[in-house]
């Protein structure tokens, strides 16, 4: 048609003419403000308003802020150099600094090693926050890294986790081995796995029996909550001595049927074969290989681990393990089998359903009932499980929603192709459930690093632990606020700010509508 | 291409189905379908709205489950044996109305990635065979970009390319030209009619009647469930024996 027109036209513009800038109203700055702050008379007072306020703000806290004195020995030093004029005493950052990083019982000679540790983190997580331009091997580097950063942290022989790390490499290989197996040999493994299992599985039931009886003796003598809490405790008690045989039976015969199929046994003989390798493998082995090269770190507590430092490595291990938990929780929860069904939803309820400090004072006082003395797990590791639950119920909500919002065309699509579940699930839902998920899981977990001050309840001292305890009630810093609070502020800012930075431009980056 | 109708239609069954019956809760879906597919078939199902019969094919590949009867695709029968079904459906593809391309893919990895892990082929001859196949559906030079940034039927031509790619032996159409604009729809209609000349195993949902009567070899009518005609299409359109299938038709072809 351009054709015809280029012919019966006497005249075709072939440059086009360049545009004339906008009015000097219409254009810019003056643009900007003219509709953004003036645009009528109620949003011009506003305007105002909110410019005298922040003047006002900005009059008040600046001087306090450039008046700030930042040497001096203790809080009425500082008050002898300001004489009366407003400032800050930074004074506390520049003598505490250490205690708010660190804690205050953490070794003054192994700062290095939580300092490298924090270094190694950034570059470990590169290859995963940057998957799209790092190449993919690299996430090896990744996958040591805790390896490593405990050892760090902790101290202790270095043959301790590199022992763990063989016990789960070994583990993946049995995995594979019973996954490869002829259906003949896996009926011989299944045969050998379901009876271990399933005498395990009673043995452990019974000895559970004997225990909640043995409860409900003691519980039984205050007032009437005392006694019905004894009756609860029997007849759990009773319950299990009854259906301990039955179900160390059903499980193992359940584990021997699977051979044909391989699911339940594979992951069943992977379970016990970390299990052994954990409780009776890597302790000898390690101290073995330790006698022969030792390399060894100074051996550091987890009471003695403190400040921000704890909060850091809270928030990290916690934000690493829930999202995991909670794709499988949210995965759980959507399943057409109901028991599994059942215990996601179960889960996912009751722990939302509790306050987290209430699951912090659990793992601090009551999970040392449950284990026996001194074979107790490890602090951290109780708060960290507890932390763990409770984000992972939040972001298993939070995956479900990305679930719920995929069309169920995509469903349908992965099944016409012959993807199974597993591989439907990996390559097509979740990478969409979870980008739509990144606002909200980003929420979680931001909330949840911010939890972790919760710790100082539970006498942890973390950077608020840190400020609230040894700092503000030693002498020489007594009911110092704004100061440390504003540095425990500016370190949470930082790194929360930086997560949701990230979060922006992944988000971006996984836009595939219009580029 | 006005030979399509003559194209060779082998003895060989490539499905079997008997007896079928579904509900959905109470609601009678599907009554007592009996229908036997030859290798090579080109047929097209039409009726109207709610008659059943974008159900009757999704459960060929067991997207929908039946409650009675049997479903037999290429000697293999349709059980809640996961592992039946997952090979059933890699023999057979589907193409959508809504497309249901994958849309954080681009188009090639849309394409190979069924073959990549179903079949395990690896990922230089999948893509050799993806490019293939977006050449015969016309649409090469799409590959790299993302489903969202293509015209709607640029998306289907692309679904039909990725269901190719697993080298089905059966192909159904579930509706393909409903949700796209009219100038779009030709090239739809032609790149299915280049695979039915190719001898493909058909089985369309579509109210395309000019579809129908060049490449179809049997018009299936269906209403309330149930197959209530068919025919081949000249004596479909022509010569049709139901008066449900007269009335489907003169309001189907009167405007």
């Amino acid at each position: 048609m351009s054709d015809t027109h280029a012919q019966t036209v006497a005249f075709v513009r072939e440059t086009e003419i360049p545009p004339s800038p906008p009015p000097a109203m219409e254009a810019g700055a003056v643009k900007w403000v003219r509709e953004n702050l003036f645009s009528g008379w109620f949003n011009t007072i506003m305007t105002l308003v909110a410019l005298y306020i922040i003047i006002r703000i900005v009059i008040g806290v600046f001087p306090w802020f450039f008046n700030g004195v930042w040497d001096a020995g203790s809080i009425r030093e500082c008050r002898d150099i300001l004489q009366g004029t407003t400032g800050a005493c930074f004074a506390v950052l520049v003598d505490r600094w250490d205690h708010l990083l660190f804690g205050f019982n953490y070794p003054q000679d192994a700062y290095w090693r939580p300092t490298l540790a924090f270094v190694l983190l950034i570059v470990a997580a590169m290859p995963a926050l940057f998957y799209m331009y790092i190449p993919s091997k690299f996430l090896i580097g990744t996958a040591l890294y805790p390896f490593l950063a405990y050892w760090l942290l902790w101290g202790g022989s270095l043959w301790v986790p590199i022992a763990v790390l063989a016990a789960i490499i070994l583990t993946g290989v049995v995995f594979r081995l019973v996954e490869g197996m002829t259906v003949s040999t896996r009926t011989v493994v299944a045969g050998i796995v379901g009876l271990a299992a399933g005498v395990g599985l009673a043995y452990l039931l019974y000895l559970g029996a004997q225990e909640l009886w043995f409860i409900s003796t003691s519980v039984g003598q205050a007032g009437l909550f005392g006694t019905i809490m004894s009756l609860v405790f029997k007849l759990c008690s009773v319950f299990t001595y009854v259906f301990f045989i039955p179900m160390g039976i059903f499980v193992g015969y359940a584990i021997y049927q699977s051979a044909s199929d391989g699911g339940l046994v594979t992951v069943v003989t992977s379970l016990i074969a970390i299990s052994v390798m954990m409780l009776y493998g890597v302790g000898p082995v390690s101290s073995v290989l330790n006698g022969i090269i030792p390399i060894e770190l100074e051996a550091v507590e987890s009471r003695q681990m403190g400040g921000f430092m704890l909060c850091m490595m809270l928030g990290a291990v916690c934000v690493s393990l829930s999202i995991p938990l909670g794709i499988v929780l949210a995965l759980g929860r959507q399943s057409d089998m109901p028991l599994i069904k059942g215990v996601c939803v179960v889960f996912i309820e009751f722990v939302r359903g509790v306050p987290l400090i209430t699951l912090l004072f659990v793992a601090n006082v009551m999970l040392a009932y449950f284990f026996p003395p001194g074979s107790g797990l490890d602090l951290f590791l109780r708060v960290v499980i507890m932390i763990t639950m409770f984000s992972a119920a939040y972001i298993a909500e939070v995956i479900r929603g990305g679930l719920a919002a995929l069309p169920k065309g995509q469903y349908e699509a992965a099944d016409s192709l012959g993807l199974n579940y597993t591989q439907a699930t990996r390559l097509i839902i979740l990478p969409q459930a979870l980008k739509i998920s990144i606002p909200g899981i980003v929420n979680v977990a931001v909330g949840l690093f911010k939890d972790t001050t919760l710790v100082s309840v539970i006498s942890m001292f973390d950077i608020v632990g840190m400020i609230r305890g040894p700092i503000q009630q030693s002498t020489d810093w007594i009911s110092i606020y704004w100061e440390p609070y504003l540095f425990a502020a500016t370190c949470f800012f930082i790194v929360c700010y930086s997560i949701s930075q990230y979060s922006q431009w992944l988000e971006r980056q996984l836009q595939t509508d219009h580029h | 291409m006005a030979e399509a109708a003559q194209m060779e239609v082998s003895d060989e069954v490539a499905i079997t189905i008997q007896n079928m019956n579904k509900w959905y809760g109470t609601f009678h879906v599907l009554r007592d379908i009996d229908l036997t597919v030859q290798r090579g078939e080109r047929i097209v199902i039409c009726g109207p709205s709610g008659s059943g019969k974008s159900t009757l094919i999704r459960c060929i590949n067991a997207l929908e489950e039946h409650q009675a009867g049997s479903i037999e695709v290429d000697g293999t029968l349709l059980s809640s044996d996961l592992k039946n079904i997952d090979k059933i459906r890699s023999e057979v593809g589907m193409c959508f109305q809504h497309f249901n391309l994958f849309p954080h893919l681009t188009i090639l990895e849309n394409c190979t990635l069924a073959p990549i892990w179903v079949r395990k082929t690896p990922k230089r001859e999948a893509e050799e065979t993806a490019m293939h196949f977006l050449e015969k559906v016309k649409i090469p030079d799409q590959a790299n970009k993302y489903p969202g940034q293509l015209s709607g039927g640029q998306q289907q031509r692309v679904a039909i390319a990725r269901s190719l790619c697993m080298r089905p032996r059966i192909m159904l159409f579930d509706e393909p030209t409903s949700a796209l604009d009219p100038e779009m729809i030709k090239e739809v209609l032609d790149t299915m009619i280049e695979l039915a000349e190719e001898g493909m195993t058909m089985l369309c949902v579509t109210h395309e009647m000019g579809f129908a009567r060049q490449v179809a070899n049997r018009v299936i009518f269906m209403d309330a469930g149930q197959i209530v005609e068919q025919n081949e299409p000249e004596a479909f359109f022509n010569n049709p024996q139901s008066d449900r299938t007269k009335l489907f038709l003169s309001q189907i072809l009167g405007h």
